[in-house]
């Protein structure tokens, strides 16, 4: 059992292995793009603006949750708690500004989906909807220790939940500035 | 020294009231629901594993009955044919849309359901913490999760059965544009959905599992297990779990652009397309693209079904050969190889669709490189039999028997890794031949080996061994009687996946060749039925297992107790000293793991 304690806790060590293979996936879409962008008929991405406060936000609550992680380290459970609770606020924002970015097309007039849709943007669409996915399920994570920590009942001060959370959640934000730049550079 | 003897002594004299003791523990825990049905512990979950894919490999198998019906007796019509499935066998002929179904399901169903669930998910959860000396898996949570995912996609694909339009029927690769378009065939309508959400179901189940087995491996070891000493299946399972959670992924992602274009109109496999007079507004798509990334997995998921065999035959045979297995090291590292080239051949299932020569013969080149660690496993393989002392168990001979079937087979691999060659071959019987006796039947072999040997382990109990000849004889010789003469079919030009030849002047010739196959196909699902029928039977009546270590064997899983409760180990986890394979060293016959290694005894 000593032993055990100089390795890394198992089960952030499963965590990794599966941003590995998170990454794979969008590995795989973003090579599917590029190889559909030599093809024909491709239109040229034009991301709406909206999208850079979406990335902005997402880029503050990994600063967030890290300072709420800091809290929690220094027993400040009231700070701990506000950070967390402004972490999953700013992830719920995240998602609302994404899918206001996928409604501005709609004004736009340009198709995702459906008849007239060019494979660009549906691959916009597949691709950040996918991620988005993730992020909602970073989001319920965040509630669920959030309660936790927020029970009267149930005094926990383990670190290695929100540390799990936080890893991940920093993953899902580096994804996030992967895509973006992809796709604003990769037209 | 002393005190790992102790545990060692503890462990076997405690064996007989082991259960008794964990009864006391545990007993107020466990319910049915727990203990049964959403148990944690990873015995259980492994053999919940290993019941459901063997009835899906009966669902699997008997498909493969009925078109093979159809193959061999075209213009026979068989009135219970109608009686059981009414419009889809009308006149008591399996209809063409049937049959598509059929094909389709079969290949599903085998090489995810049967032999990546039902092999990997089996073993990897028996035999990981058993072997290198866990209590449990890493997240025992996650392990059950994994399972009702499984559990939960064979529900949505059993369910695909039954549907109006019947399941999804273009092959078991799913190629769009035929996959995409509902009004191209009645396969794929309400069916192919179904297919997509039980594969997404089917590889959430496969990645919290293989995240689990690679977490396992590498931080619950027992102390003293050091990489280096572990045993080959479970060096199989961590290069098996490795491939799954990087290529399943992909899939995922092919999957879910294919879900885009079914149901919301996009156009990313789909261009340009007339079907039945009515011209679709798609534009744009490529339907080489899903290829690339259902090949991305597919071709890594045929490592995913052979490692964990090759490593579990690794073991059987060096344990009833009663010999160390040669070249430990060469082992791990072909594996690591094949693990590797896995990944780098994906296009060679692409070479006829207008791939760049150019580009087709660096995966030529990659392709043929397979062959070295292959050579080098057989090699190993055969010089660690080589003059043992060999107990031919039912687990050693079909052991024996997936190394005769992987020559026979990998050598056919030679042929089509050739993109040249494969004009001629791809799409025809020698391609069915060739990935049935390498992959299917020589993983069902390794499985087989792995049910035989660690039945004991599992249950108790033993397998009746009459029954266990008659299952291998059968279906060894069977095996080879069915796949053989398709390889004569296949480099005549015959076709796969057309229901009747009776009419086609090339191919009629073959009319009795093709009966031949389907009578021994049905004498050899009739004797999988005899496996099963031993393998219930068994669990309940079976011989009783006596001894703690009833086959000799060095690994922690026979230091248990006969029957291990939730945390195998009734006292400590005992430590390891030395590698697996120290069988006739210092003239002893073996030497379990856990003894420490003598003052002048050379260490390995």
């Amino acid at each position: 059992m000593n032993e055990q304690r100089k390795k890394i806790h198992p089960h952030k060590f499963t965590l990794w292995v599966a941003i590995g293979s998170i990454l794979m996936m969008f590995a795989g879409l973003t090579s599917a793009y590029i190889v559909k962008r030599n093809q024909a008929s491709w239109m040229m991405l034009e991301i709406p603006v909206i999208f850079w406060y979406s990335t902005f936000t997402i880029l503050t609550s990994s600063a967030t949750v890290q300072l709420a992680l800091q809290k929690l380290k220094q027993r400040e459970m009231i700070a701990y708690r506000r950070w967390l609770v402004i972490t999953a606020v700013l992830g719920v924002l995240f998602l609302v500004l994404q899918i206001a970015g996928f409604m501005k097309f709609g004004e736009l007039d340009i198709r995702l989906i459906g008849a007239g849709s060019n494979a660009s943007y549906s691959f916009l669409l597949a691709i950040s909807g996918l991620h988005g996915l993730h992020v909602l399920g970073g989001v319920i994570a965040l509630v669920v220790i959030a309660l936790r920590a927020l029970s009267t009942t149930n005094r926990n001060y383990s670190t290695i939940p929100l540390e799990i959370a936080a890893t991940y959640w920093h993953f899902v934000d580096i994804l996030w500035i992967y895509l973006f730049i992809f796709f604003n550079w990769m037209k | 020294m002393s005190s790992e003897t102790i545990t060692h002594g503890h462990a076997v004299q405690a064996t007989a009231h082991a259960h008794d003791e964990h009864g006391h523990d545990h007993h107020h825990e466990e319910s049915f629901l727990t203990k049964y049905i959403f148990s944690t512990d990873h015995k259980m979950i492994g053999k919940q594993f290993l019941i459901t894919g063997m009835i899906w490999a009966i669902i699997g198998g008997l498909f493969s009955v009925l078109f093979r019906l159809q193959l061999g007796y075209p213009e026979m019509s068989f009135p219970f044919l109608e009686d059981l499935f009414g419009k889809w066998a009308a006149g008591g002929r399996i209809t063409n849309e049937f049959y598509y179904a059929l094909v389709t399901m079969h290949g599903t169903i085998l090489v995810f359901f049967v032999l990546t669930a039902g092999l990997s998910g089996t073993f990897a959860n028996i035999l990981i913490p058993l072997q290198i000396g866990a209590r449990d898996m890493a997240s025992g949570f996650l392990n059950m999760l994994s399972y009702w995912f499984f559990f939960l996609a064979s529900v949505v694909m059993f369910a695909s059965l039954f549907i109006q339009t019947g399941p999804a029927s273009g092959g078991w690769t799913i190629y769009p544009p035929l996959s995409a378009l509902g009004q191209a065939s009645e396969g794929s309508k309400l069916g192919m959905d179904f297919w997509l959400i039980s594969m997404a179901l089917f590889i959430v189940s496969s990645l919290l599992g293989g995240l689990n087995y690679i977490s396992t491996i590498l931080n619950l070891r027992t102390k003293g297990m050091s990489m280096t000493r572990m045993p080959l299946t479970i060096w199989a399972i961590f290069f098996t779990a490795v491939l799954g959670v990087l290529s399943f992924p992909v899939l995922l992602s092919g999957a879910v652009l294919l879900l885009f274009d079914r149901n919301l109109g996009t156009s990313f496999y789909l261009s340009e397309i007339v079907v039945k007079g009515e011209i679709l507004p798609n534009e744009g798509g490529s339907a080489i693209l899903f290829q690339h990334l259902f090949w991305f997995l597919g071709h890594p998921e045929v490592y995913i079904i052979l490692l964990p065999a090759m490593g579990m035959v690794s073991e059987i045979l060096s344990v009833n050969s009663r010999k160390p297995i040669f070249g430990y090291l060469a082992m791990v590292g072909s594996l690591f190889a094949i693990c590797i080239l896995a990944f780098l051949v994906w296009a060679h299932h692409m070479f006829v669709t207008g791939l760049n020569p150019f580009l087709g013969a660096f995966f030529v080149l990659l392709t043929l490189l397979i062959a070295v660690p292959s050579a080098i496993k057989v090699f190993n393989w055969l010089t660690t039999i080589w003059r043992g002392n060999i107990r031919f168990t039912p687990g050693m001979l079909f052991a024996i028997g997936f190394v005769s079937l992987f020559i026979s087979g990998g050598l056919t691999g030679i042929f089509l890794g050739n993109s040249t060659l494969d004009i001629h071959l791809h799409d025809t019987y020698f391609v069915v031949a060739h990935f049935h006796i390498v992959m299917g039947v020589a993983s069902f072999f390794g499985m087989f080996a792995g049910v035989y040997h660690w039945f004991p382990k599992m249950y108790g109990r033993y397998l009746n061994t009459t029954m266990a000849y008659i299952h291998f004889w059968v279906t060894f010789v069977g095996a080879y009687l069915i796949f053989w003469p398709m390889h004569y079919q296949g480099l005549a030009g015959m076709p796969r996946r057309y229901s009747d030849f009776s009419n086609w002047q090339s191919f009629n010739q073959f009319a009795d060749m093709n009966r031949f196959i389907s009578t021994v196909a049905m004498v050899v699902f009739a004797v999988q039925l005899l496996f099963v029928f031993n393998f219930f039977y068994s669990i309940f009546k079976g011989r009783k297992v006596k001894s703690q270590n009833p086959w000799g064997a060095n690994t922690l899983e026979w230091t248990t107790p006969i029957n291990p409760g939730h945390g195998n180990w009734p006292g400590d986890i005992p430590e390891v000293h030395r590698w697996a394979y120290d069988y006739g060293k210092d003239g002893r016959e073996f030497i379990p793991q856990t003894e420490p290694v003598g003052a002048n005894e050379s260490a390995h």
